[in-house]
């Protein structure tokens, strides 16, 4: 891992908290002394359409934008939305999925086993992890679904960034009101 | 604190817009307008949310949202003819909107330094209507541009662009497209300026601000005149730089590029372990010509990375015919392409249509020069275009106030033979297949514009949507005329009590609060009547349902023009307040 650029592309359904997740991770890989670089896209963000976010560090990283086939880890916070994703997926690729389906307005919703069935094409490194509903039950709101995901990431050695700097990433860029419920959440997927 | 106060020397992570603020800051900026649109409205958010911080360092400092783009430059030239260095920021969109002035702005030249900043939006991201290319505004009314890459480069183009202003007294545009503007990385920081309080004057000079003939073909000479000396500073400039340590005369072949593609560029060259010479370009114009020249003199071929259509390429065409009539040049000239599919065309290696790619450069760079790719790209695309994947646009909130004007509508009107006329904001949402409200589709204003011209020659109803700061930007002319030239469409004026689209942002119809120099809300209804509509309800859609189906009904029949003020707060405000 260490000379290799990681590359990793979130997406999910505006309002997930997208560009949340980027900056604690964009934070965390800064503390590290990594080179860093995120792109995202604003407008969206509360109208429920498709929000794809990226982030990239190690060293020598010029682009924003990850390239087509070029991540090391997909993180899905929607299942229809992790098909989007497969643009940038690789046999090397690694996906992370939160299993949540959020229906499409005006459209039939794909069942969960078409959509891995799809993935599976592309790559075999596949987690689905039941983050929505963990967080919902332990802590009353599915939106820490992300930095639970991270959390889960970070304990499986998916994300090569150190625990304490996504911890302190969280402590820096988390309101005061909301720290708690994200360390918590954070801290939930190592148990 | 915010980052964007950081000390200097320390790097912080900031987006490229962020970045622009903190430039402005360390240039001593005193005056900020901005009208809110995406890619560029952060440089409103934040100046709106630091503007008391900033106040405290600089006690001349004044930020606004202006009603509209046009204003805000105004505003801000008014400011730096009164000797303050000011900022003016919008999207691309907005460029079009200040033309009238700006063109004329740049005959006359400014005294304080005063910087336009532009984002382009290739793609579309956050702009329905077109994927506009500003640099060709800054030909036709030359207008030196520069564009940064990466957040440093922003940062620090911001104070080069504020002296460059300020020694030649023109205003000077900064123009990112989205990924330059929405990409964040660490920035070195440099000092905040602080300046003390002065007294600045507006001083009569005619001369200079009064445009008319026969002065005005003078000061067109002073504007050349100033540009040629700018041409001589672009010679000069380390932003225009040959990034390789290869010597340029060993090299037959080399690439030309600009802003965000310059990254993909050099992440290409690493890829494909190349080592070609860039000329990298910080000004778009004027071009630095010698620079240039000199880079493609004894190439054989080039190739020219940018967004858009085919800017440098054509104006590295023009100087190679001097320089070097032979040389080849690649770009996008030729049959348009879209994506990365050069497989499929003869001569286009990059598309004119849609933003750049890491892979679409990658390829590009692999067939100029003649390298093999590692990875199939086009048999992995293929496979991606395979999987179906419904389409998830972006649509109305739960519990957004507007679901109930469609509702009544789809209700009480025989939507089949009633025309639709949207326009910018939220409610443009009218056109996603779950409501289907929508015919026509253009700016800001011309709902109204359109629908009188299609009153006028058919018999047809039309309704229109238009927002309450959509409204405020460029509804009262397009409204004032339906008046005076006798039209009838049914006008819905979409009152959310904020701009919603782009972030939250305030507009007169709210006022200001008392801590912001307290300011009364400027009531719509009232400027409709005072335009002469005599067909007028103000309502609440959401807690009047029947009042408001009633309305539509009795408004439809109507042989002059009607319109309803539909107010009920933004959901997501109504949320925020906790009512």
């Amino acid at each position: 891992m260490e000379n290799k650029n990681f590359n990793l592309v979130i997406v999910g359904v505006g309002g997930q908290g997208q560009i949340t997740l980027l900056r604690i991770l964009a934070q965390a890989a800064f503390s590290e002394k990594k080179e860093v670089k995120t792109s995202e896209l604003h407008g969206l963000s509360q109208r429920g359409g498709s929000v794809e976010v990226q982030i990239r560090f190690g060293k020598n990283i010029q682009s924003p934008l990850v390239s087509q086939a070029g991540a090391d880890l997909v993180l899905a916070l929607e299942m229809h939305e992790a098909l989007r994703a497969l643009y940038y997926c690789s046999e090397k690729t690694k996906f992370l999925i939160n299993k949540n389906l959020v229906p499409i307005p005006g459209q039939s919703s794909i069942p969960e086993n078409e959509i891995l069935n799809e993935i599976k094409k592309f790559t075999k490194e596949i987690a689905i992890i039941n983050a929505a509903e963990i967080c919902k039950k332990e802590l009353g709101n599915e939106i820490l679904a992300g930095i639970y995901l991270i959390g889960y990431g970070i304990n499986k050695k998916i994300i090569p960034l150190k625990r304490e700097s996504i911890f302190n990433a969280i402590k820096k860029l988390i309101p005061e009101k909301y720290l708690e419920l994200n360390l918590r959440a954070f801290n939930l997927a190592k148990s | 604190m915010e980052e964007i106060f950081e000390k200097a020397g320390k790097k912080v992570i900031l987006l490229g817009n962020e970045a622009i603020c903190r430039g402005a800051l360390e240039a001593g900026v005193d005056f900020v307008s901005t009208y809110p649109g995406t890619p560029a409205s952060e440089i409103g958010n934040v100046f709106y949310r630091i503007q008391k911080e900033v106040k405290k360092l600089n006690p001349n400092f004044h930020f606004e949202f202006s009603t509209n783009e046009k204003v805000a430059m105004e505003a801000a030239a008014g400011a730096s003819f009164s000797g303050f260095r000011a900022l003016c920021a919008m999207k691309h969109f907005g460029l079009n909107v200040v033309s009238d002035f700006l063109l004329t702005l740049m005959y006359s030249g400014v005294k304080g330094g005063m910087v336009i900043f532009v984002a382009d939006d290739p793609s579309g991201w956050s702009s329905a209507q077109s994927e506009q290319n500003t640099r060709f505004y800054a030909q036709m009314g030359h207008i030196p541009l520069i564009e940064p890459t990466t957040p440093q480069d922003c940062k620090d183009f911001v104070k080069l662009a504020f002296d460059l202003s300020e020694k030649f007294q023109i205003p000077v545009m900064i123009r990112t497209t989205t990924r330059a503007s929405h990409q964040s990385a660490p920035v070195k920081l440099g000092v905040i300026q602080r300046s003390a309080f002065k007294v600045q004057k507006f001083i009569k000079d005619p001369h200079q601000f009064s445009t008319m003939p026969p002065r005005v073909l003078e000061m067109k000479k002073e504007l050349l005149e100033k540009i040629e000396k700018i041409k001589e500073i672009s010679e000069k400039s380390n932003i225009n730089f040959v990034n390789s340590k290869t010597q340029i005369v060993n090299s037959k072949t080399g690439i030309i590029t600009s802003g965000i593609s310059h990254l993909y560029v050099t992440e290409a060259l690493k890829e494909l372990n190349l080592n070609l010479p860039v000329l990298k370009l910080g000004f778009i114009y004027p071009l630095s010509e010698k620079k240039i020249k000199n880079f493609i003199k004894n190439l054989k071929k080039v190739l020219v990375v940018e967004e858009l259509e085919p800017y440098l390429e054509r104006e590295i065409k023009i100087l190679s015919k001097d320089a070097n009539p032979k040389l080849k040049i690649y770009g996008k000239e030729g049959q348009p392409i879209e994506g990365g599919r050069i497989w499929k065309e003869r001569k286009a290696i990059l598309p004119q249509i849609g933003e750049l790619k890491p892979e679409y450069v990658l390829m590009a760079i692999a067939r100029f020069s003649g390298k093999k790719l590692k990875f199939n790209f086009k048999r992995h695309l293929e496979k991606f275009e395979k999987v179906k994947i419904p389409p998830r646009p972006p649509i109305f909130c739960p519990g957004c106030p507007y679901w109930f004007i469609f509702s009544a509508i789809k209700k009480v009107v025989d939507v089949k033979n009633v025309i639709f006329g949207g326009e910018i904001g939220c409610y443009m949402m009218a056109g996603h297949p779950v409501v289907n409200l929508q015919d026509y589709l253009y700016c800001m204003g011309s709902a109204n514009g359109v629908a009188h011209g299609i009153s006028k020659s058919t018999k047809q109803k039309v309704i229109t949507f238009i927002g309450d700061s959509s409204f405020f930007h460029a509804g009262i002319p397009a409204l004032i005329n339906t008046v005076f030239n006798k039209s009838n469409p049914l006008i819905i004026i979409f009152e959310n009590q904020t701009t919603a689209m782009t972030g939250h942002q305030p507009h007169p119809g709210i006022g200001k609060k008392p801590e912001e120099n307290g300011v009364e809300s400027l009531k719509i209804e009232e400027i409709v009547r005072a335009c002469g509509v005599k067909n007028l309800k103000v309502i609440d859609q959401v807690t009047q349902q029947k009042a408001f189906q009633d309305t539509l009904k009795e408004f439809l029949e109507k042989d002059e023009v009607s319109v309803i003020v539909a107010r009920h707060i933004c959901a997501l405000l109504e949320k925020k307040h906790g009512k």
